[in-house]
């Protein structure tokens, strides 16, 4: 599926994504990375008394949010996704054991690690966006997927 | 109050990911496919995120505790290890492969759909076979063993 650069779109939605991230370390005193609050509101048997609770509102607040989104602007982006089941076991594994392993995602490492100037979000930045585009290469450009 | 402020601002980021098109995977891999029919969309998006997240660190910088009186749990870590390199290589290895990161895809549940769904609960096996391991490792009973 080809899509139109939408730039006034795309800065104001990053706009809201930073502003979340912001309000969330200046009135919480927490980094809004997806996969650290995922990983530790899910799964992390030994959290201080009332960090699961704030965890699993701010996940459940995603996809409100984006409901509320589509509610107000009926899909205006659109969506496609590979209907592959393999390609969606492999990617999902992949996604959720590399975010572990690497301590972040494009939320905690590419916006609130590089925003604080974090070496660590930055390497692991520039690591997971160089694997991705070789892997789209590939797929695309090499295998000749859609 | 903590916890209803997080579900307000996870609420405003599901906003911001849906309005700026990252819940379309098609957008995503279209700004990773430099070769191909780019979309440069994401850019902006991280840029915009990075400016203002940026300006929300430097003012934690200058206080004492957060807001709601916290203190502020920000890493500390600088060492580059192993373990930081390849799970981000094996993470974008996977968000190449299907165009979703992990706020897109629960944003995405919003949409529902099987391949969401088979998504979603792939990353959190994935997620929580790897905590168990290393919850496993790092437990009293597994040093004791």
């Amino acid at each position: 599926m080809e899509t139109a650069f939408t730039p006034l779109a795309g800065l104001t939605g990053g706009i809201m994504i930073g502003l979340a991230s912001a309000l969330l370390l200046l009135a919480n005193g927490r980094i809004a990375g997806i996969s650290g609050i995922l990983g530790r509101g899910f799964f992390d048997r030994a959290q201080a008394p009332g960090e699961r609770p704030w965890r699993l509102a701010f996940l459940a607040g995603l996809p409100l949010g984006a409901w509320l989104s589509m509610l107000a602007t009926g899909d205006a982006m659109g969506f496609a996704i590979t209907p592959s089941p393999a390609l969606l076991v492999a990617g999902g594994l992949l996604v959720g054991v590399g975010t572990q392993l690497g301590s972040g995602c494009t939320s905690g490492h590419g916006v609130c690690g590089m925003a604080r100037g974090s070496r660590r979000s930055i390497v692991a930045t520039a690591t997971f966006m160089a694997t991705a585009a070789l892997t789209v290469f590939v797929a695309r450009h090499v295998l000749g997927a859609a | 109050m903590r916890t209803l402020v997080a579900g307000l601002l996870g609420t405003l980021f599901g906003v911001g990911l849906a309005v700026s098109g990252m819940t379309n995977p098609a957008k995503v891999l279209n700004f990773l496919d430099i070769a191909g029919v780019w979309d440069p969309t994401l850019a902006l998006v991280m840029g915009g995120a990075f400016a203002v997240s940026a300006v929300g660190y430097a003012v934690s910088e200058r206080s004492a505790r957060a807001w709601l009186g916290d203190v502020f749990a920000i890493p500390t870590r600088r060492d580059l290890d192993a373990s930081l390199l390849g799970g981000a290589a094996l993470f974008g290895l996977g968000w190449g492969l299907v165009g979703l990161c992990p706020g897109p895809a629960l944003a995405n549940l919003a949409r529902g759909g099987t391949e969401i769904w088979i998504f979603v609960v792939a990353l959190l096996a994935g997620a929580g076979a790897y905590r168990f391991v290393i919850a496993g490792r790092a437990s009293p009973l597994a040093e004791r063993a």
